[in-house]
């Protein structure tokens, strides 16, 4: 089937299986790595991608779903060589240590942050409750958004 | 994990919809936000033949006032439950319990409707929905007709709603100001409720239990013995009267069984 994304501003149109997920035309079709297959059950949200501007979990809809869509990925948050401030918070405050759940966490926050201006600390921990990190190393993840979010940590 | 084939239909309209089901029957799914469906069919657990995309029908999806009641799209999101100024006000146990639902990622793709069509009694809405007395409208070939939350679930994945059917419409009837209190026990916090109790206070008390049986289910014991005049105590240690809940890697029914009394009887004192 033929579908038709615009990706990080830039429009494709690709012809393909209706089975095909989303993760997997993003990383496959258009070889945007940057988002990550973890869990691949909708549970960890290292797929995590923006669709429209709100966070979903790439792993868990189809491409065709995707069809006139505007997503969003880790590649496309700031131009070529510069840094989102949610990336410039994550590396500041250290918000990832072996860095596989980052691409994911910061696609949720950046989706969080437009939801909630001025979260607390229990919203950003709540509000990334989806986003699993297997270095446990939450902390220094909570003190970036909340720094990113300009919120006193 | 990837799917097993389908045939892909989008429906462009509710009776596009019905015409494709009309046509292959048990053969075909409708597919709303998908956050059930999708990974029972990456799980090969799901293998229709034809997936009926009604996700983006959007005049499926409002929250209006409708006099007595508030009528909700049936694909009406989560997430647009959880921010709904018009259920803050008239039906508020809905817009809290629509916020427990998974997290923010399976809120924003979720649907009310996929999720009472679904019937799985672990999940939080339906349960919300039989204790809150909604019914749901449903189109099929034969026209419009309308069905008692409590008519509805019938066992394990299984609901009143034939495969020829369409949920288009759920009716909650307000209640403003009305005390309530949800407690979900669950190990991680995105997960399906281990046990959860939702309790409606407004006159009488209702509860509703999540995962305690094949089907979401009132707390009939606990009802009438809060009716009866018996303590909130006493109401509670009936909370698992005529269930039958599963036993799985996080619980065995004894211990679903204490999860049940103890859930309500703090739900019942919070609304006490």
């Amino acid at each position: 089937m033929q579908i038709r994304v615009v990706v990080n501003g830039v429009a494709h149109e690709t012809d393909v299986e209706p089975r095909l997920l989303l993760v997997q035309y993003l990383r496959e079709a258009l070889g945007l790595t940057g988002t990550k297959v973890g869990c691949d059950t909708s549970s960890c949200g290292a797929c995590t991608v923006l669709v429209d501007g709100e966070s979903v979990k790439s792993c868990t809809m189809l491409a065709v779903q995707a069809d006139g869509t505007e997503v969003t990925t880790i590649e496309g948050l700031a131009p070529e060589g510069g840094l989102h401030p949610v990336q410039a918070a994550f590396r500041e405050h250290h918000g990832l240590q072996c860095g596989f759940c980052t691409a994911g966490m910061v696609m949720a926050t950046v989706s969080l942050l437009d939801e909630i201006a001025e979260p607390t600390e229990r919203d950003v921990r709540l509000g990334l409750e989806g986003n699993l990190c297997r270095c446990t190393g939450y902390h220094n993840i909570v003190r970036a958004v909340l720094a990113a979010a300009g919120t006193p940590a | 994990m990837i799917p097993a084939q389908f045939e892909y239909v989008r429906a462009d309209s509710a009776d596009a919809a019905l015409a494709v089901l009309a046509e292959h029957g048990d053969d075909a799914k409708l597919l709303a936000g998908g956050m059930s469906l999708l990974p029972l069919m990456k799980l090969r657990l799901a293998t229709p033949a034809v997936l009926v995309d009604v996700g983006p029908l959007r005049d499926l999806s409002y929250v209006r006032d409708a006099g007595d009641h508030v009528a909700i799209g049936a694909l009406t999101r989560h997430r647009d439950l959880e921010v709904s100024d018009l259920l803050a006000g008239e039906c508020a146990p809905l817009r809290a319990v629509a916020a427990e639902v998974g997290d923010n990622q399976v809120r924003h793709r979720g649907t009310l409707g996929g999720s009472v069509a679904h019937g799985d009694p672990a999940s939080d809405l339906p349960a919300a929905l039989l204790a809150l007395d909604a019914t749901f409208a449903v189109r099929g070939p034969g026209g419009e007709r309308e069905i008692a939350a409590s008519e509805f679930f019938h066992g394990f994945l299984e609901t009143e709603l034939a495969p020829d059917e369409l949920l288009t419409e759920i009716r909650v009837p307000k209640l403003p100001g009305v005390r309530f209190s949800y407690q979900k026990f669950n190990r991680r916090a995105q997960d399906w409720a281990i046990v959860g109790a939702l309790a409606v206070r407004n006159g009488e008390t209702r509860v509703a239990l999540v995962n305690m049986g094949g089907t979401p289910l009132r707390a009939k014991g606990v009802e009438e013995a809060l009716a009866a005049g018996a303590s909130v105590v006493d109401a509670a240690e009936r909370a698992a009267d005529g269930t039958d809940p599963p036993a799985d890697l996080n619980a065995t029914p004894e211990f679903r069984e204490h999860l049940a009394r103890v859930l309500v009887r703090r739900a019942l004192d919070a609304v006490a």
